[in-house]
């Protein structure tokens, strides 16, 4: 696992597992937008809206991931100074952003017919729209600072303070009454979710996690090669 | 103790602190930060006339009057307590009686709240409308959805 920390190794094995990646993500890409559109079912009580989940809940669940790998690696740098870390959260930052916006603007398309409503401030749609802003701040960071090795510390350490958001977005809709509905799936029961329902959402959320880690390779294989350019 | 364990331990206990400052503040705020009041919070409350609230919970069965086209009357509830609304106006589609609303408005003097919107509120069971016909044709429908 030593390429999970040392950028050599990382585009060495990178090089070799990009292609199958990317032909793998396509393919469950595919896949899950046939299983989402034509082989599943209509809900009981939202018909066929209900197909806006297999995009709104991979992407949601992407955008917590990102930031939890990034705070993570911020870690990782901060304390045992391997400047992998910075490079990562300097890779990942937009992309988590991304999926951030995809689940924001897919849970407003599903707000609409389903609520009567693009927007509510309540607990949920709040913290993710925080969320959003907190990786907006991440990327402007990054683009400030002439001195980069004070830059990546405040991103870093930015991270590891925005972090406190995570908890609140996963149990807003327990903490308080919401207009979001509470989580379908959690590890202690058995989820509220009709396996028929469950096959496209399982494929969907692979595809947009190797379209979200075949784009990560990209880009910090980028980070790291313009920062052997610019020593 | 190596530097890295100090530093590793200083950015734990940091990060541990955050959390706790920030639930506090969470925990203390948690009224402002609900959404909506139940039908029991909102009887105990004594809420002004003309301020706005927003009230949540089940659309009473065999509640619902549509006076006009466009002007309906029905009461939210909570298995507790119950409170009259009012409202002119578009509902959204999942509205029916037994489904969870929302509700925005003013309360007005004869305990009736006069609303502004109405946002339908749907629950997190996913399930095929065919598996719902075969359940209600065995007599295993839980009603209550």
């Amino acid at each position: 696992m030593k390429f999970l920390l040392n950028p050599n190794s990382f585009q060495n094995i990178t090089n070799l597992l990009f292609k199958p990646i990317l032909i793998v993500s396509l393919v469950l890409l595919i896949l899950g937008l046939i299983f989402s559109f034509y082989l599943s079912p209509n809900d009981y009580q939202q018909g066929s809206t209900v197909r806006i989940m297999y995009i709104h809940v991979p992407s949601a669940w992407m955008s917590l991931m990102t930031y939890m790998i990034m705070v993570i690696y911020s870690i990782v740098a901060l304390a045992f100074r391997i400047p992998f870390g910075f490079i990562i959260n300097t890779a990942v930052a937009p992309i988590g952003a991304v999926f951030t916006l995809i689940c924001i603007i897919t849970g407003s398309l599903w707000g609409k017919p389903m609520w009567g409503t693009w927007w509510v401030w309540d607990a949920r749609l709040t913290s993710v729209a925080i969320l959003f802003i907190i990786y907006l701040i991440i990327i402007f960071i990054n683009n400030s600072f002439e001195n980069r090795a004070v830059r990546e510390k405040i991103v870093a350490i930015f991270i590891l303070i925005g972090s406190v958001n995570l908890p609140i977005i996963k149990f807003s809709v327990d903490w308080w009454n919401t207009l979001h509905q509470p989580a379908s799936i959690s590890k202690l029961s058995k989820p509220n979710i009709d396996p028929s329902m469950m096959t496209p959402l399982i494929i969907m959320t692979l595809a947009l996690m190797l379209v979200g880690i075949s784009i990560a390779i990209l880009r910090i294989n980028t980070e790291i090669t313009n920062r052997k350019n610019s020593l | 103790m190596s530097l890295r364990f100090q530093r590793l331990l200083l950015i734990l206990v940091s990060v541990i602190m955050i959390f706790v400052a920030v639930l506090l503040i969470l925990y203390n705020g948690r009224k402002n930060i609900s959404y909506f009041y139940t039908p029991s919070e909102l009887a105990s409350l004594k809420i002004d006339i003309d301020k706005k609230v927003r009230l949540g919970g089940f659309v009473e069965k065999n509640s619902f009057i549509k006076i006009t086209a466009s002007s309906f009357k029905f009461k939210i509830s909570d298995d507790l307590k119950s409170i009259d609304v009012a409202y002119q106006g578009l509902l959204p589609d999942l509205f029916r009686e037994g489904q969870g609303a929302v509700i925005e408005g003013y309360m007005t003097k004869n305990n009736v709240l006069n609303a502004t919107s109405v946002f339908a509120k749907h629950d997190e069971n996913y399930m095929p409308a065919s598996i719902k016909k075969g359940l209600e044709n065995t007599g295993y429908w839980n009603k209550n959805y």
